[in-house]
């Protein structure tokens, strides 16, 4: 039984008056791919990001590797092996891409940082082609690259994933999720939001279906895919 | 003519090191720290306390000022602004006006309003006399030698600063999108800190420097040109450091033509009103950079 990395239990947030996230509960074993998908508003990326420490939960708890994250700051939630490339990718677009990736190793030792600048240019030879231009100047999939290159620049045990295939080309989204599986292959445990749900179950451990703040559903990939309430509400029938 | 422009480009790169506080502040918390003047005015005062009343020798009274003022400036910063982080920047302009009127308060409760006569600071260095013997000779003094060095010394560390080191970067990161430096392991608010600790040590070197060129040293000293360097900054182009430096020393060029050549009380008007054309023909600023999104 492989160890539980990310427990969260019981987990309300309020943006103000609305509650966004209504007690929900999930967990990711090392190994994983999780995912969680719904629709527009569900919740989840403000599952994700309370989660990595940018919004306060109003209660519930949240442990990885066993150790509680209620009230630790984002930044340091990072150093403990979990990354989070956020939605709509927020690379920064007035920085090298090289500096976009060093900032990624923030946390780490300087001497270990060229090391994995190159590991992620092995992964993604695009950026090493552009490694001196400004993230600015990036195509929207090269960008996308970027994140998810910065994320693993700070060699996470969990990297969360929000919505890596939004905006993007059906030929670059393949693209992103071929990486993502090699990403796991690799043995990064992956917790993955996503829009693409027929995608997300098909390479998915096991799924999370969020509806309006609560947990509907959940099952292994395969089973979703093939359950009826799901196909009708996200696969299109 | 000459010798304006050369007083010109003496003040304006007072007015430069004073625009790279108020740039490298705005840039990276993206706000407008109305109180920067003032930090100048307590670094002329911490300069003057400590070599004329204690008689320390100059360097260790710049030191002891520029220390004041980094603290003065964390402290600000502490309990004036980081509360409001998340606050409207109305909210926060209006703080930093407060947090000014309560520094030049203070300045006055503490050193009254008469005004104290600052002894120069920077006459280390001889004044270089051009033309000479020609019966037109210009005197460019020690003060405004050094004046000039200290601005482009200032203006090349912070761009390498910016640049090349690893909390340079963060800063960087940090202006651009708060919520992903986080993400990355950056401690914002550290590095905000920091921010201001740079921007007021820099104010402490403008109040020596601006107290040397012109000794009388009050409790509203600081306003004007604080005033006046904003509008450098901007004219600039905010947030460039660059920008500061070519918009500081054009305005000081500028207000000593204007002073020279058209009316001295009317300079200051000649130089808002050269912010206002430059502003209306490139919003950002000469050196402000247009920010490309991407979706």
């Amino acid at each position: 039984m492989a160890e539980t990395l990310l427990k969260v239990s019981d987990l309300n947030v309020y943006y103000g008056s609305i509650h966004a996230i209504k007690g929900i509960s999930f967990e990711v074993k090392e190994g994983e791919i999780v995912t969680l998908i719904g629709a527009n508003g569900a919740g989840k990326s403000t599952s994700l990001n309370t989660v990595a420490g940018l919004l306060k939960p109003g209660s519930g708890q949240i442990e990885f590797c066993g150790k509680s994250l209620i009230g630790v700051p984002a930044h340091k939630i990072v150093k403990q092996g979990m990354a989070l490339c956020p939605e709509g990718r927020r690379v920064f677009l007035q920085l090298s891409v090289k500096e976009n990736l060093e900032m990624g190793a923030y946390s780490r030792p300087d001497s270990e940082v060229n090391d994995s600048i190159n590991m992620v240019y092995d992964l993604f030879p695009r950026l090493k082609e552009r490694y001196k231009q400004v993230a600015g100047t990036l195509s929207g999939g090269e960008q996308q690259m970027l994140a998810m290159g910065r994320a693993l620049m700070s060699k996470p045990r969990l990297m969360m994933l929000d919505e890596p295939s939004m905006g993007l080309a059906p030929i670059l989204v393949d693209q992103i999720f071929d990486i993502i599986k090699n990403l796991h292959a690799a043995g990064t445990t992956i917790l993955l939001v996503e829009q693409n749900a027929r995608k997300a179950l098909a390479i998915a451990d096991r799924a999370y279906v969020l509806e309006t703040g609560r947990i509907v559903n959940t099952g292994t990939g395969s089973d979703l895919l093939h359950d009826d309430s799901v196909r009708k509400a996200y696969l299109g029938g | 003519m000459l010798n304006y422009l050369i007083s010109g480009i003496s003040l304006g790169s007072v007015y430069a090191i004073i625009a790279l506080g108020y740039t490298m502040v705005y840039g990276i918390a993206k706000m407008l720290n109305f109180a920067h003047g003032d930090v100048i005015m307590v670094g002329g005062y911490a300069a003057f306390c400590a070599g004329t009343y204690l008689g320390w020798p100059v360097p260790l009274a710049i030191l002891f000022s520029m220390m004041i003022c980094t603290i003065l400036g964390i402290v600000i910063e502490k309990l004036a602004y980081k509360p409001l982080r998340s606050a409207t920047s109305l909210a926060v302009l209006i703080t930093a006006i407060g947090v000014s009127y309560f520094l030049q308060n203070i300045a006055l409760l503490i050193w009254t309003s008469n005004p104290k006569a600052f002894p120069n600071m920077v006459n280390f260095i001889p004044s270089i006399v051009l033309n000479k013997g020609t019966g037109s000779e210009i005197t460019i003094s020690s003060t405004t030698i050094v004046t000039i060095i200290a601005s482009i010394l200032i203006m090349v560390a912070l761009t390498l600063f910016t640049g090349k080191t690893k909390i340079g970067k963060a800063m960087r990161a940090v202006s651009e999108d708060k919520g992903a430096a986080q993400l990355m392991g950056i401690n914002v608010n550290a590095t905000i800190s920091v921010t201001f600790a740079i921007g007021s040590g820099l104010a402490a070197i403008a109040g020596v420097l601006l107290c040397s060129a012109y000794p009388t040293l009050m409790p509203t000293t600081g306003s004007m040109p604080g005033i006046k360097a904003f509008t450098a900054a901007v004219l600039g182009g905010i947030g460039s450091i660059p920008g500061a430096m070519l918009g500081g020393i054009l305005l000081g060029i500028l207000e000593k033509f204007a002073q020279a050549y058209i009316s001295t009380q009317l300079s200051d008007a000649v130089v808002f009103a050269a912010l206002i054309v430059v502003l209306l023909v490139k919003p950002t600023g000469l050196l402000g950079k247009k920010v490309m999104e991407k979706v």
